[in-house]
């Protein structure tokens, strides 16, 4: 039983929460993700360790509702516990000195798991940006944090509400236009922005590495789920990744696997809905 | 009574035909995962084990990986001591309520049984089953003696049949041991790979039970290889075992494999066994339910794949194998059932393409038909592709069922533990790895096996793991 210390709202239906796991914090560095079980009936939910501290053996994770497991999750408060939560899996994001700059794109919630990644570069002598993208201003999450960790942070909104009116996409292009030496792209967040960003800089030849999210079960390796098409090779996403070149991910193939189950998460979620708490649990 | 066995001359024992195991009928099986074989009452039991020879030289026991003294038990079966029966069971295996269910008895003791050569062979794995069951459901077995703490420490890496067996020698041995599993339940492919409805969760549950009350300290949700690695191990430990299974799918590496629909036997066995999907959505986890399911291979992991998508509602449910029906490696039983229940057979079949829709789902299987040709490595004769004879099978959805290869998490992190090209461990015959102090067994040894191979792994591993350790204890006092 791993117990949550904290809880934290970031926007709605948006959580952060810090657990307690000293056998992952112990060990776990930046690009490594966690699996975690609610309970008994749950399914394995792989998330990103965002944070840690290795002294008090304690782990932050981010988690977004949108589906059952995720609304189950966020009932959930300090002082509850969560039945498993096993890792560090994945391979840990390859950190080297880059003589240039290095450019986080964060999406939406993703900018969450893209946090770790650009805290590394930094701590690894790095000029470290971070390009954030939301729908509107209250829907940006974890600015400050990389505010400290960044050389500099630049928003784009889709409604102009807060920075840049526009996509992370407008803001790569001003960067490139002001001629920033940038050595290496990482974007995080939904499939086809790091699809659209990679596609950016593919003619550019800039270095780009995306960090996937696709369906897993155990994340070590052993059932395939997570199976991407990378450089015409079938590759295990939790055992050979995370993190893989996009300019060579086949996204249109990791896109459709990631829609495999979209009816049964709904049928799910209305489950979920119809029996409160259901899951034998007792809240 | 108590020596009713005894009484019987060879002529009356060979006159006793072998007993069947009672099943769920087929067509009732098919909508439910509970156990289809019913095991047997006690009469049963011991008239089946009145048919044992009794042999001075038993041939079976030759044949036994777990080194069961089966003329033993079976004479305590028939005698009605079944406590006694389960005790000398106990003695030798960790696991025989598992064994006398998964076994390929006809390939290991019963093969060899001397019965078998004119008659029909003892039934020793229902006996197994009928003994070690008694002790777990019926009346508690006390626990052995255990010896006096070495003051040795032990990881075992992994509690599947391998781990399990060298950990409950271990602990009855007094070394400290502590189980080390990457899943959220012990029991590797005994609770993630096979089903339900041919070995029941509880049962594994009980057998694990047994070694946990012996001592041994048992640890979920570590990945060896990332929560620690070995070399950090052997800093706390005084010897490890490796036995963490094969652990990564084989694929047939053929276009169109990452169509949605398509499942390693891994996976969709993952899904259906330890994450119980056949609960969904009472049990979050879901799987795909196909209505014309195929399942390539010709293993035991394919006739589970095929018999629960029939579970799971498939109309059809078929058997792509590209070989002849005599080369199939799956057990006779389970063949025998997935036809009861209406699993369709193909042979000489070799998938080359998988075929999705617009929606980038499965919908059919491009095929070529096979013939036999000279005998290959393994002995049986090697299926050679007939020209021109592509066929498609249509199909929702497809299992590839073709064995798995090494998972490469716990070999990259051991320095000085050895594998060969093909990503196992190099090991001797009693689990010595190339680096002292770390032993290794099981299919991350051999490559895919079956769980009694694994189990005689685990105890001769643990023989050597005996010696090294007080080997060591003998000179770290000089």
């Amino acid at each position: 039983m791993h117990k949550i210390l904290h809880k934290k709202m970031l926007i709605e239906r948006t959580w952060n929460m810090r657990v307690e796991a000293p056998l992952i914090a112990r060990k776990c560095q930046a690009g490594q993700f966690l699996i975690l079980r609610i309970e008994e009936q749950g399914e394995r939910v792989p998330l990103t360790i965002a944070d840690w501290n290795r002294e008090e053996g304690t782990i932050d994770i981010y988690f977004q509702e949108i589906g059952a497991s995720t609304e189950r999750l966020a009932t959930l408060n300090a002082g509850d516990s969560i039945l498993d939560v096993v890792g560090p899996l994945g391979n840990p994001s390859h950190v080297e000195k880059l003589d240039g700059t290095f450019v986080m794109v964060g999406g939406g919630f993703g900018i969450a798991a893209g946090y770790p990644v650009a805290r590394a570069f930094k701590e690894a002598g790095n000029k470290v940006i971070a390009v954030l993208g939301a729908k509107t201003k209250g829907l940006l999450i974890c600015e400050d944090m990389l505010k400290a960790v960044c050389d500099e942070v630049l928003v784009a909104t889709n409604d102009g509400s807060y920075g840049k009116q526009g996509l992370v996409s407008d803001i790569l292009d001003d960067l490139l236009d002001r001629g920033q030496d940038i050595r290496m792209v990482f974007p995080v967040g939904p499939p086809i922005m790091m699809k659209v960003i990679s596609e950016m800089t593919r003619p550019l030849k800039i270095k780009t590495v995306v960090s996937l999210n696709p369906v897993m079960v155990d994340g070590t390796g052993m059932c395939g789920s997570c199976r991407v098409t990378v450089g015409g090779k079938t590759r295990f996403v939790c055992s050979e990744g995370i993190d893989f070149d996009g300019h060579e991910v086949d996204w249109d193939e990791m896109m459709s696997r990631q829609k495999m189950y979209s009816r049964q998460e709904k049928e799910a979620l209305d489950y979920y809905h119809e029996h409160g708490a259901c899951h034998g649990g007792d809240r | 009574m108590s020596d009713a066995g005894k009484k019987l001359t060879i002529s009356e024992r060979c006159a006793i035909p072998r007993h069947a195991m009672p099943a769920q009928d087929p067509s009732a099986r098919v909508r439910n995962c509970n156990e289809v074989a019913l095991g047997w009452d006690a009469e049963t039991a011991r008239e089946e084990a009145r048919r044992c020879l009794m042999c001075k030289k038993p041939q079976c026991v030759i044949n036994c990986p777990a080194e069961i003294d089966i003329p033993g038990f079976i004479e305590k079966v028939a005698d009605g001591e079944f406590l006694e029966a389960a005790r000398i069971l106990r003695a030798s295996s960790a696991l025989p309520a598992v064994c006398g269910r998964v076994c390929p008895q006809e390939t290991q003791c019963e093969l060899t049984c001397v019965m078998g050569k004119k008659f029909k062979p003892v039934a020793i794995g229902r006996l197994e089953r009928f003994a070690s069951d008694y002790a777990l459901f019926e009346q508690e077995l006390p626990l052995p003696e255990i010896a006096a703490p070495t003051g040795k420490r032990v990881a075992v890496v992994g509690a599947g049949p391998a781990g399990i067996t060298v950990a409950g020698d271990l602990i009855k041995l007094g070394h400290d041991v502590t189980l080390l599993e990457a899943l959220h339940q012990p029991g590797g492919v005994l609770v993630y790979g096979i089903p339900e409805f041919r070995l029941p969760k509880d049962i594994v549950r009980r057998e694990l039970d047994v070694i946990q009350q012996l001592g041994v300290k048992l640890v979920t949700n570590f990945v060896v290889g990332r929560t620690a690695t070995v070399d950090e191990l052997l800093e706390e430990y005084d010897a490890v075992f490796l036995g963490n299974g094969a652990g990564a799918p084989s694929f047939l590496n053929v276009p169109g494999e990452n169509l949605n629909g398509v499942y390693s036997a891994s996976e969709y066995l993952t899904r259906c066994n330890l994450m119980k999907a056949y609960l969904f959505p009472e049990y979050a986890t879901p799987v795909a339910h196909g209505k014309r399911v195929a399942v390539l291979g010709g293993g035991n992991v394919a006739m589970d794949a095929v018999r629960m998508a029939l579970r799971l509602g498939a109309d059809e449910a078929m058997i792509l194998y590209r070989r002849s029906r005599i080369e199939m490696p799956a057990r006779l039983e389970e063949i025998e059932h997935a036809e009861e229940e209406g699993v369709k057979f193909s042979f000489l079949v070799n998938p080359v393409r998988f075929i999705g829709n617009e929606l980038g789902w499965i919908k059919g299987i491009e095929c070529l038909r096979m013939e036999l040709g000279e005998p290959d490595a393994s002995g049986r004769r090697r299926p050679i592709p007939v020209k021109g004879s592509e066929f498609i099978v249509d199909v929702d959805m497809a299992v590839v069922a073709i064995g798995q290869s090494a998972n490469p998490i716990v070999a990259s992190t051991a320095t000085g533990v050895e594998t060969n090209a093909r990503g196992y461990f190099i090991a001797d015959d009693d689990g010595r790895t190339t680096k002292p102090g770390v032993f290794a067994g099981g299919d991350i040894v051999t490559g895919a096996a079956t769980v009694i191979l694994a189990i005689g792994a685990g105890k001769k591993a643990a023989r050597a793991m005996h010696e090294y350790l007080m080997g060591n204890a003998a000179q770290s006092k000089n």
